[in-house]
């Protein structure tokens, strides 16, 4: 296994875990509901931590060996060691990893835990998958973080029905909600060149194997929500094809092509390390 | 003994508890309050002593909620991941207690609703400290170390406070207060040992913050109303003054480990006294912030109000789906008993 194929994969991981904790943190003292605040507060610490988790392992593979540090952080001064943070804060836009989806602005509630609960249902799938595999550290951290995820999908799904079965104009704001995500979702499953690598070796997980239960997940809790996936969706048909979504669906995050909307999230997180660079925080 | 001699004896001993206790409630109540017994919420209370309660109460809440946004602020710009998970904890910590005094004052017989309305309305204050601006990140570490500590100061005496349930919830809250002053000055403590920039950084906050953190405290003694009978009730058990000077002492001593100064000239350790003296308070801008002409007054009470306006759909289809499931629950039940 090519060491910096493997580091990407880590980083992937990551970045879909920390831009989705940092979008639902955005929520944060700005909730409908007091408990309803502190839930989804809840669910970006755990998203931070499991994403703190792997940055780690993935730091410490990068100071392991010679000349990684250029490989994974591409014209990046770094004095010392590689720590979380400097994979979190000094990476540009074109070296994260993560899936469009999670980078999506939060919209209103309905469109976070919409967004929440497309990618909890795939992650729970992905992490199961995960905890089985060779990379011992992976599969630590992914039998950890997936009774997190439970919970999540669980919390999410069950916004998700309480919307889209509550009244006329929270049905509307959840089927505009799920025209806007249902794009995104089609890139869950397309594998990036690092993960077709490390699948070939025994690493990884197979996203194609993840995509019919991902479907009996999303549609179960769609259709007990009155809703329905946006047209030429994901019936299993098309799945199996794979053109209707093909070919409806945006890719590229995962390989450092995102939205316009990653680069202002970067630019607010950032910040600080990058206009008072080498400091202790 | 026969029923209809039980039923005699109960209702004629009621009525003779009855007439001692119109008599004199106000006097059995202080009386409690002087031993040191916990009002709790079925017990008789003056209406005066509930009013100031739920007053007291639902102010404390409102802050705690209010107290959000300035630290929110930072969340998204926290310097580190560990710095990150701390803030949004912490900020989550804040909520959880705004959810037990909102909860402790219901016990004396107002909605969260009817509550949250008084704050949106103006009608209700909330802490005046929350209506600076958090400008730069030292502010998130002055706030834990002055704003909570502060708090503390103010709150370890309420975990003795006579009402029962808000006795309570200051002990769950002062808990976690400690927590929060800790993490505040660790981030002080950080940036008072980095660069020049973290330094001016670290001062620059302090000098901001130090007064309005010293006015939390309230009103002089002199220029305090309530003071007097909230102390006879038990509801306090230290003035402002007294509170204010024990935190001046303790502040005045962990700025040195900082290496950074207060900014306040006439801040000087007495001998005589055996406490540090301080300059005069500006009470003029103290008024000023809590008739609404704060640096943020609006912005809050902006946020406030946005959050509970967006959220009204939120909270009508939770509660309009809550209803359907009811209502099939209930007809479930029915069909099942017509069918049997
Ligand atoms: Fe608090
Ligand atoms: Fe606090």
């Amino acid at each position: 296994m090519r060491r910096d194929q493997h580091i990407h994969y880590l980083l992937h991981l990551a970045d879909d875990s920390l831009i989705l904790g940092h979008r639902n943190s955005e929520w944060t003292g700005h909730g409908p509901i007091l408990e309803q605040d502190i839930a989804l507060s809840n669910i970006s610490l755990d998203l931070i931590g499991q994403a703190r988790n792997l940055y780690q392992y993935a730091a410490r593979l990068v100071n392991r060996e010679r000349g990684m540090k250029e490989k994974v952080l591409p014209g990046v001064k770094v004095s010392g060691e590689v720590s979380e943070d400097t994979l979190a804060y000094f990476r540009d836009s074109r070296d994260y990893k993560n899936c469009l989806l999670v980078e999506q602005p939060n919209g209103d509630w309905g469109k976070t835990v919409l967004r929440q609960f497309l990618f909890s249902a795939f992650q729970f799938l992905l992490y199961d998958r995960l905890k089985q595999r060779d990379d011992q550290q992976v599969a630590a951290i992914a039998e950890k973080s997936i009774k997190e995820v439970a919970y999540h999908l669980r919390w999410s799904s069950e916004w998700v029905i309480r919307l889209g079965d509550g009244t006329a104009e929270s049905h509307r704001r959840m089927r505009h909600a799920l025209e806007d995500l249902w794009l995104f979702t089609g890139e869950l499953f397309v594998a990036a060149p690092y993960e077709q690598e490390l699948l070939a070796e025994g690493y990884g997980a197979d996203l194609s194997s993840c995509r019919l239960p991902w479907e009996d997940t999303i549609l179960e809790t769609l259709a007990r929500a009155g809703l329905f996936p946006p047209e030429d969706g994901t019936s299993n048909g098309s799945a199996h094809t794979g053109s209707a979504i093909m070919t409806r669906s945006r890719a590229g995050g995962k390989e450092g092509q995102h939205t316009e909307h990653l680069g202002y999230l970067l630019a607010e997180m950032q910040f600080l390390q990058r206009a008072y660079p080498g400091c202790e925080w | 003994m026969g029923g209809k001699m039980y039923l005699w004896l109960q209702t004629h001993c009621l009525a003779m508890n009855d007439s001692l206790s119109i008599q004199e409630p106000e006097k059995g109540f202080q009386d409690r309050i002087d031993r040191e017994i916990r009002i709790e919420p079925r017990d008789w209370m003056p209406d005066a002593y509930r009013r100031m309660l739920i007053r007291q109460i639902s102010q404390h809440a409102h802050s705690e909620i209010v107290g959000m946004l300035p630290e929110g602020n930072w969340i998204t710009r926290a310097p580190s991941l560990r710095r990150k998970v701390t803030l949004i904890a912490k900020v989550q910590d804040e909520a959880g207690h705004g959810l037990y005094l909102y909860a402790a004052a219901e016990t004396l017989g107002i909605s969260r609703d009817e509550m949250i309305d008084q704050l949106h309305t103006g009608k209700a204050k909330y802490s005046s400290i929350f209506n600076y601006p958090t400008l730069t990140w030292a502010d998130i570490g002055v706030i834990g170390w002055l704003v909570d500590g502060a708090a503390i100061m103010n709150q370890v005496p309420l975990c003795r406070s006579s009402y029962g349930p808000y006795s309570r919830a200051m002990v769950r809250i002062c808990k976690e207060e400690s927590f929060h002053q800790r993490q505040g000055f660790e981030i002080l403590l950080t940036l008072s040992r980095g660069s020049a920039a973290q330094k001016r950084m670290c001062q620059d906050a302090i000098n901001r913050w130090w007064w309005p953190s010293i006015m939390m405290f309230g009103p002089s003694d002199d220029a305090s109303p309530h003071t007097g009978q909230s102390m006879r009730w038990k509801i306090k058990r230290f003035t402002n003054d007294e509170l204010r000077q024990r935190f001046v002492n303790v502040c005045a001593e962990q700025v040195k480990i900082l290496g950074m100064t207060l900014p306040d000239p006439d801040l000087v350790w007495n001998e005589q006294t055996g406490q540090y003296d301080f300059g005069p308070i500006d009470w003029e801008e103290f008024r000023n912030v809590i008739n609404g002409n704060g640096p943020c007054n609006r912005e809050r009470m902006a946020a406030r109000v946005r959050a509970h306006e967006e959220g009204a759909w939120v909270r009508e289809a939770a509660t309009a789906h809550e209803l359907r499931l009811q209502n099939k629950r209930i007809s479930s039940v029915k069909e099942n008993s017509e069918k049997s």
